[in-house]
Parts: C-alpha cells; structure tokens; sequence
C-alpha cells in the first residue's frame, strides 16, 4: 500500500457535511433552544423618517404571558453598533442604535422588544404596543441633493476618492468620450434560513453565550463582550448549521445585541427567530446605486481615461460595513482593462430605507454592470464588435503582476496573476460563439428577438490579515482541524478536510473541521469575502506539514530510522520501501503531550480571480420577457480543491446574478414605505428561471501568494450576470445600450421595445 | 408571523356545517378550504378570523360529477383532481391544461376548486373559467340554498356575491360540445406565480368559420370577464392570425386595466393583447 498515496486536492469528492442535513439532523438557528426560555418580538417602525412621541406599553404587559418590554429608553446605555471594515471617521454619527432613540429612520426600525412565553404571545402582545410617530419628510433618492440626518450632520456623511494617472489630459486628449448613466437596483442576500439568535447567560461560569452566531464569529464575540461592558472571554459565540449567509447574514444586528443584553438582565435564555416579512426589511439590503460614468478613447477605443461618479444608497444607518460597498465599487472599477487614468467620486449617501451592507460580489456586481456596459457603449462608438473592444483593451499576461494603484480594505489591489486573452479565448469557444452569432443572425432575419452578450470581470478573494489552524489526531485515530473561520454551507469542512488529508497523509473523511466556536480557539477571522479556502487552506497545509513532520521525528525515534525514510500513508507511518507500519493513533498515544500542531498563514494582498460570462437570450416582444437560452462561464481560480462545489458555488451565485438582472427589487414608495416585503413582491428566481448553465473552470494562473495556488470561487458566479445579460438584451433589440438598469423587468423592457 | 388566535370547528355534516357558519359569522368566522390562500393572509395577520369552520372533513362536498350536461365540482375537490381530465371531451382536456398553470404543486394538492372562487383573486385561473364557460355557483346556508351565475357572483377584487354565513357547496360547468376548440394563455414573471393577464378562449366552426365565440381575460380587471368586442370580432370569420389579432385588439381596448407599483394600465393593456392573441393561436 505504499507509494500509491491518495491525492485528495483536485477532486470532485462528496461533501462531508451533507450527512446530517440530508438525514434531518441539521442545527440551525431555529432548532436550538433552552429550558425556561423566552421569546423576542420585535416592534418595528411603520414608519420611514419621523419623531417618536410617545409609545404605550400598558396593553402589551397586561397580555398574560408577557414578561417584560423594552423601548429606547431601556437601552440607551448600550452604545451603537461599531464597524467590522473600512470604517471611516466621519461615517461613526450614523450608526445604528440597537432600539431607537426618539427618531425612527426606516420602516422597519427596532423601536421596542416584547419578551413573552412564546412567539404566539409575543406577537399578540407587538399588536398592542401603540406607537405614536409625527412624520418627518423622507429621503427616498440617492441621486438627489442630500437632507440632514441630524442636526448638522448631512446625509451625505463622505465621498470616496481615489485615481490614479493623469485624468484631465485623458480627457482632453480624447478622441471621442462616451457617457453613460447607469444604475442597479436595490436587493440583496436572501438566504432560505432568515436570522436567528439565542442568548443565555450562564452564571454559574460567568459566560454569556450566543447561539446562532455565523459568518464571523470571533470578531461579533469581541464587540457584543465590548457593547455589554464584559471581558472578550465571558462571551463565547457559538455556530450551527447555516443555512445561507451571502454576506448578509452573521453580521452584528441590533437583534444579536438585544438577544443578549436580555439574557444578562433577566437570567433567561432569551430566543429571536426572524420572520421573512421582518428579513425583507430589518436584514442589509444592497446593490442600490447609480453611476455617472465617462470614458476616454483613442480612434481604435482604447481607453484613455474612466472617470466616474456614483451615488451609493446605503439606507438608513451605517452599519457594520461601513464604506466596504461603495469602497469596492470605486476600487474594483477598472476589472481586468488597461486604464491609465481614473478617477472615482463615490458618494456615500443616507435614505430612508433599510440599511445596506455587502452581497455576493459586493461594489462588484454594481462596478462590473457599468464596466461592461462602458466597454459596449465605446465598441459601438467605435464600430467594432464586443468581443473586439474586450481584446484591444485587456491587460497582458505579461504585465502580471498587475499593480493597480488602488487601494481597497487595506491592502494595494496588485493582480497577483492572469491571463485574461487566454480565458477569454476558452470561453468563447465553450460557447461557440462564432455559430452562435450566425444562428442568431440567421434567426434576427425571421422576426426573433435573439442576441447574445460577454462581460469580463476581475474578482478579489483571500483577503487577510491572518488565520490560524490547530490540528490535532485523535486518540481514536480522528483528525480534527480547528480553525476560526465559519461555515455558511459553502463545503469548507470537505475543502479543508482534502486540503488537510494531501499534507498529512490521512483519509479526508477522518477528517472534523471544527469551526465556528469562539471557546475552542481563541482568534479567527471567520468566512466572507470569499477567504476561507485561501486562508485557512494555506494555514491548514501549513499546521498539517510542521504535524507531519512532528509524527514523523517521533516515530522515527520508535521505529529506530531516519525521519527520511518514512511517509505517512492514510494514518499510517510507513517505511519507504516497505516493512513494519505504525498507525498514528498509535503514535498520539504514546506521546504524553498527544500530537498537535499550529500554524498561522499571513498574507496582506489579495488574490484574484477572474472571468467570463456568456449569454444568449430571446426577448419575448409582445410581453417584454426574456428567456435565457445559453449561459457559459468561464472562471480561473488558480486550482480548484473541489471542482464540484466551485461548481456549486458559481451555479448558486449565477441564480443570484440573474434575480439581481431580472426579478429582485426592494421598491419604496414616495414615503419611504417598503413595497417588496413578502415573497409575492420580492422575486427570487426559482429552478424554472435559472437555465442550466455550462462551467469551465479553467487553472492557467495559480496564485504565487499560496502554496497550492488557490484563489477563492464564491462570487464569480453572481459578479457580471448582470451585465452579460444586459449585453445580451441590447444584442436581441439591435440597440446598444438600451439598457441602463437592473433589474430590466417585463414592463420595462417591453416600453424599450415600443419605444 | 404567527396567526392571532382562532377556534377551530370541524363538521362532519353538511347540516352541522351550515350552523356552525351560520353562528360564528357574525364573530368574524371563516370557511377554510385549503387554506392556500387564507392561512398566509392570516400569518401576515392581515386577516384575524376568530373561528375557522373547517370545512376538509364533511361529508359530500368531494364530488366530481358529470350528468351529461353539466359538471358539479363539489366545494373539498382540489386543485391536483384536475391534473388528468375529470371527463372526457373537450372540457375535461380544458380544465387539465388550465389547472397546470395554477401556482406549484404542492399548493395544487391543497387549494380547492371552490375555494379560488371564494376568493375571488382577479388572476385566479378558476374564476376566469368560471366567467368564460358561465358557471352556475350553488350556495347553502341555514337559510336554504341560492345559485348565483358567474357574471353576477364576481363582484371585484376578493369580492363575490358571498354572504358571510353562505358555504360555496359547489360549483357547475356546462360541458362543452366534443367540437369545441379552446385555448388558454398566461403571463407571469415567474412560473406559478398569480397571472398579471390570462385568457382562455373557446369557440366552435360552422363551415370553416367561428362560432359561439368566448374569449374571457383575467388578470388585468377587478374580475374576470368575457369581452363581448374580442368575441364579435371572431364570430363569423375563418380563425386565422387577420381576426386573431384583431380580437386581440378589441379586447385590449375594451379592458380597463388594473394599475400597481410594478404595472402601469398600458403595459397590462399589452398584456391583454399578447395573452388573448396567444390563447387564440393555441386553439389551433
Ligand atoms: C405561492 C402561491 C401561489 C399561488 N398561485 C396561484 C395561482 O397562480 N392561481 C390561483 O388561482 N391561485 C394561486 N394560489 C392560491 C391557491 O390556488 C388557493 O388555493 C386558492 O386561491 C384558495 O383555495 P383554498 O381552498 O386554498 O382556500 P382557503 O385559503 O381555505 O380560503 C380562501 C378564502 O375563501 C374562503 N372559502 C374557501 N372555500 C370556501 C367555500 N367553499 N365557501 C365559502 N368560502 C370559502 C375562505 O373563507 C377564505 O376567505 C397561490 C397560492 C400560493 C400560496
């Protein structure tokens, strides 16, 4: 059995955490509770900006069953939630209190809490509590001249600059300049689990815990424990199973913090279970933002120059991600072109509606939209086709790496690596492309509406600054892997598990990724911005190898040869060539520390993906719909762990990237009144809208920032959908640019159609 | 989004029924059916009926019969009974086609027949049936029983000729003669979701031309209807794309469409067009 190791990186192997969630055994948020336990209700803003008056609770408290009430006044002495990223000064008079305090900026504003026996009571008692509000006038457009937020405080709190080359000359040297104006709709991650939080207060140890804890773990344990004025380690998070995160989920709410707060303060497990009606309006929307964009170009069309003006809508408040958005956006911009000068305005601006925050492929799917439709607008200033324009303006192989000059969450956007020609090339042929213009020329003659439309994008993933992994075996012969990262069901237990099993030499399914646990390892930087496998991969090799070698130094004593001469070969210590094996197991035992290790990957670059998106759709005139008839992606990842679930990854966020094109939108109407807040109003795409789509995943530019050469895989899917799709209506109409914004609904596209 | 509380009665009678409807009326009581559409109008707590007269296990409201002229769909027959033809000819080929298009499977396992009706949403694929083909609605109560037609039962948006104590026991279809032609068409933005314009279109040849035609639409009006200009427009004339059209027209023009956030009353006028085109282009 020696010689023939296993390669379990690079394989498409079944995912270790299906089984209980296929059995029925899956722990989500909902699914935990505790003896003597209460439930939070909560009592929400019907209206969009106004003046709290009064709020009775006489009613709710005389309900039996009804423990307590909380308004404002009860949590004034808890400060309001803190940024996690790229948190600007000027930003910090605009974060969200946890109840509010004598103004209510959004429907759907926390303004009271009902704690009650059970949700039945609770929600009777949230009927009684009479709010009285005098309506202040709402602020319902970004793009209009900014109000007060408060007294002396804009609605406007910053503008997000950045550049780099010489603008003006691009400009004025131009020999024509194309202008647009371009915006994407409001919506945002809506996983199928909706929020959950359990607080309990153990007193006996002195802990508070909170259950239902995702996405970052750690980070939420340190700022609820510095909210509640406790000491970081009598606060320990802990994380089910969830179920969709998108960015959305596991960020610190009001809610989490109010969970909390009431455990300590009446000794009760204290249980909020979010309804989808409260998701659709108290849960980070995203995406809403308008660009004003103008490029530069020469004769041929390449760029000169992109200067560009948005005007971000991030609700009510600032919430834990700051200027992440709207910063990504400005950065991200320039996607895979050559472009010598830039300059970006970006204008953070507060309305009157539910806060915003990040969603798959955040600023992203925003910047890409417009980027693409930019590059369409100059091939048709220029006359050359779509495919032509991309070419003449790609950055080379050969300039890799890339430094952008800009910066974004910390760190210079440098492209560690890429062949963007090259990916270009693959994917068109995967789509046949050049049949395909001719069958759809062929078919234009007929009458039918059918054009087809590529967007190019550059992602970024693996952001840092660090993680740390621990590896232990197990008296039992088990591997466990703890790491400080999160599960939002993307497979990281597998990924992590194959990653581990290569350096270590053992079976990926003896494999326990434990993650998620603020008490089992003490720092971590949980799971977003597609990091994980990145990060904690490489720091997972890294344990993995300095414990191999650990094994290896101490058998080599008990099996009286050289550390050289041996390999670990599915948990077992072998000899090379041959003879007596030990398995590790053994060998944990028979040292009295066990056998462990730890490691920690830095890196303070981040490293990018990129892609292609390949769309071909038919528009149905009479009605204005549209349907997709061939969707391609081609995406490099560097190397792909698991190439089934990359698939996964990309087909979910493809699902997500046409709800965003065609079907999801959080309208408001002139009062600021919410108009989507079920799912009758609220379209998520179901299997009959999302075609089934071809993947190429393509490992031509290895990361040279990691040792395996990952780079992450979560949101190429979602990025340019909607500028490809775009593409493809302007192509099936014969106009280009004819669409300007997202999502291009029925009735929208059939007034182009008539006009 | 937990319901208020309720009582729930359970009859086993049609007699027993009656009385205890008639009885809890008055308190805001309630026939539920599948409760397809009741039961999230009460989570959303839009809706706080205090008794629910649960009407899934009385006797005799499960039938589906056929006398030869006529066929009765009692007020427990589901959405699902549907999904092969109850009778033969074209009615039965009608009636399975139409119920398909009706919101997902699971919720046509439980929505009834009669229960769409009681509801009266305007894009209800049942009550543009109903319209079309001229329904005959039996009504009970302990005040005895009434038949309303279709044309007088639809009185707007989630509005019928209902009294609050009065049980939509059944429902009758006049058959359709073997030769009729028919042909249904809807739009949604997704599939299942509720039409934002349906129709369906029936219509005999004598000699190669159409008569007896019907052309209902749903969706774009308080309720559905048959449009008497898109009908007369057919009547008399070869079916073909000429008078198709023109049908189509007609009955965009006649309709005073339903307005919404999402729907200006010209988009749904268009809607009108292309749906009784289609619905008139698949009945060849
Ligand atoms: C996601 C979703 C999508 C849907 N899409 C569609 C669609 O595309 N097309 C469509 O037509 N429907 C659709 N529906 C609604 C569904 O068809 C319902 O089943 C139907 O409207 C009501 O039937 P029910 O038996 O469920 O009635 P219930 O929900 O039980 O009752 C509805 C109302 O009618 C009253 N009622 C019911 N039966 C009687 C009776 N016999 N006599 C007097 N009053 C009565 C009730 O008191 C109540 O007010 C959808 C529902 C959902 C949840």
């Amino acid at each position: 059995m020696t010689g023939t190791k296993q390669t379990y990186v690079g394989q498409s192997l079944p995912r270790l955490e299906d089984r209980p969630l296929l059995t029925g055994q899956g722990r989500f948020a909902a699914d935990i509770s505790f003896p003597g336990q209460w439930t939070m209700r909560v009592v929400r803003s019907g209206v969009a900006h106004g003046k709290i008056l009064s709020i009775d609770v006489d009613a709710a408290l005389a309900l039996p069953g009804v423990h307590a009430v909380w308004t404002g006044a009860d949590v004034a002495h808890i400060p309001p939630i803190p940024f996690r990223l790229t948190g600007l000064k000027t930003l910090e008079p605009y974060r969200q209190p946890v109840l509010a305090q004598d103004i209510v900026r959004y429907v759907g504003e926390p303004v009271a809490v009902v704690f009650a026996a059970d949700a039945y009571v609770a929600e009777d008692a949230a009927d009684l509590i009479d709010i009285a509000i005098e309506p202040l006038p709402a602020q319902v457009r970004a793009t209009e001249p900014p109000g007060a937020f408060a007294e002396g405080l804009s609605t406007e709190p910053g503008v997000i600059r950045k550049g780099f080359g010489d603008i003006e000359a691009a400009f004025r040297d131009a020999h024509a300049v194309v202008s647009l104006e371009l915006s994407v709709g409001r919506h945002s991650g809506v996983p199928m689990e909706t929020r959950g939080a359990i607080g309990r207060y153990d007193e006996a140890r002195d802990i508070l815990e909170m259950h239902g804890a995702a996405k970052v773990p750690h980070w939420n344990r340190d700022t609820i424990a510095q909210m509640l004025g406790r000491e970081r380690h009598s606060v320990q998070f802990f994380e089910g199973h969830v179920g969709g995160g998108f960015g959305i989920r596991g960020e610190i709410y009001p809610e989490d913090v109010l969970v909390c707060a009431a455990a300590l303060t009446f000794r009760r497990p204290v249980k909020w279970i979010e309804d989808r009606r409260e998701h659709l309006i108290a849960a980070n929307h995203s995406r809403d933002q308008t660009h004003r964009i103008r490029a530069a170009i020469d004769a041929q069309g390449h760029i000169l120059g992109i200067d560009n003006e948005f005007f971000h809508d991030n609700g009510a408040y600032i919430r834990t991600h700051a200027a992440t958005v709207p910063d990504l956006a400005a950065a991200m911009l320039p996607g895979p072109y050559r472009v010598p000068a830039y300059r970006v305005a970006g204008h953070i601006r507060l309305t009157n509606k539910t806060p915003a925050g990040t969603y798959r492929a955040p600023g992203r799917y925003e910047s890409t939209f417009v980027r693409e439709r930019l590059l369409d607008a100059i091939a048709a200033e220029v006359g050359v086709d779509t495919v032509e324009i991309r070419r003449r303006n790609l950055i080379a192989k050969s300039a890799m790496p890339y430094t952008l000059g800009l910066e974004t969450l910390g760190t210079h956007i440098v492209y560690d690596s890429g062949d963007y020609a090259l990916l270009l090339d693959k994917t068109l042929a995967a789509a046949g492309w050049d049949e395909l213009q001719t069958q759809l020329q062929a078919r234009r003659a007929q009458g039918e509406k059918v054009g087809a439309g590529v967007a190019m994008f550059v992602e970024k993933s693996g952001l840092g600054p660090f993680d740390t992994v621990r590896v232990d075996i197990l008296p039992d012969g088990g591997v466990d892997v703890i790491t400080g990262v999160a599960s939002i069901g993307q497979g990281i237990e597998t990924v992590i598990a194959q990653i581990c099993a290569d350096a270590l030499g053992v079976r990926y399914d003896t494999i326990r990724v434990i993650h998620g646990q603020t008490d089992r390892i003490d720092r971590g930087m949980g799971a977003f911005a597609s990091r994980v496998t990145v990060m904690c991969g490489e720091a997972t090799r890294m344990a993995a190898n300095k414990l191999r070698d650990k094994a290896l130094q101490h058998a080599a004593q008990l099996m009286q040869t050289g550390a050289e001469s041996l390999d670990i070969v599915d948990g077992e210590v072998v000899r090379i060539g041959g003879g007596p094996s030990m398995p590790l197991r053994e060998l944990a035992r028979a040292l009295p520390d066990g056998l462990s290790a730890e490691d920690t990957f830095e890196s303070t670059h981040m490293v990018y993906p990129y892609g292609v998106h390949v769309a071909a759709v038919k528009v149905d005139a009479a009605t204005g719909a549209v349907a997709i008839e061939r969707y391609v992606i081609g995406y490099d990842i560097g190397k792909a762990v698991n190439p089934k679930l990359v698939e996964g990854q990309i087909a979910g966020g493809l699902a997500q990237g046409i709800g965003g094109a065609f079907l999801e939108e959080f309208l408001y109407d002139e009062a600021g009144e919410p108009l989507s807040v079920t799912f009758a109003d609220y379209l998520m795409p179901t299997a009959r809208e999302v075609p089934a789509s071809t993947i190429l995943i393509t490992e031509d530019a290895p990361s040279p920032l990691n040792t395996l050469g990952l780079k992450g895989a979560g949101e190429g899917g979602a990025n340019p959908a909607g500028a490809a799709l775009a593409a493809a209506i302007d192509d099936a109409l014969q106009r280009p640019g004819a669409v300007t914004r997202l999502p291009v609904t029925p009735m929208r596209l059939k007034a182009m159609t008539s006009g | 989004m937990k319901p208020a509380a309720f009582i729930r009665h359970v009859p086993k009678t049609l007699d027993e029924a009656l009385k205890v409807l008639s009885d809890v009326a008055p308190d805001d009581g309630r026939v539920l059916a599948g409760g397809q559409s009741l039961v999230p109008i009460m989570a959303f707590r839009l809706a706080k009926p205090a008794h629910l007269v649960d009407i899934n296990e009385v006797e005799g409201l499960q039938h589906i019969a056929c006398d030869g002229k006529t066929l009765s769909i009692g007020a427990r027959v589901r959405h699902a009974a549907f999904h092969k033809p109850v009778v033969d000819g074209p009615l039965g080929a009608l009636l399975s086609y139409v119920a398909r298009h009706i919101a997902h499977y699971p919720i046509r396992m439980r929505g009834t027949f009669c229960g769409s009706l009681a509801h009266a949403d305007p894009s209800s694929e049942w009550c543009l049936v109903s319209a079309t083909l001229g329904a005959t609605m039996v009504v009970k109560s302990t005040r005895g029983e009434r038949r309303i037609a279709a044309a007088d039962f639809f009185e707007g948006i989630m509005s019928t000729a209902l009294a609050e104590d009065e049980l939509l026991a059944e429902v009758r279809l006049p058959l359709l003669a073997a030769d009729t032609k028919f042909g249904f068409y809807e739009f949604s933005r997704r599939a299942g979701d509720f039409a934002m314009a349906s129709s369906l279109v029936t219509y005999r040849l004598a000699g190669g031309k159409i008569a007896d035609a019907r052309v209902g639409v749903g969706g774009a009006e308080p309720s559905p209807r048959r449009i008497a200009e898109a009908e007369a427009a057919l009547n008399g004339n070869a079916p073909g794309e000429d008078h198709f059209r023109a049908a189509a027209a007609a009955a965009a023009d006649a309709v005073e469409p339903l307005e919404d956030h999402q729907t200006t009353g010209e988009y749904r006028r268009d809607l009108v067009r292309a749906v009784v085109h289609r619905a008139l282009e698949h009945s060849i």
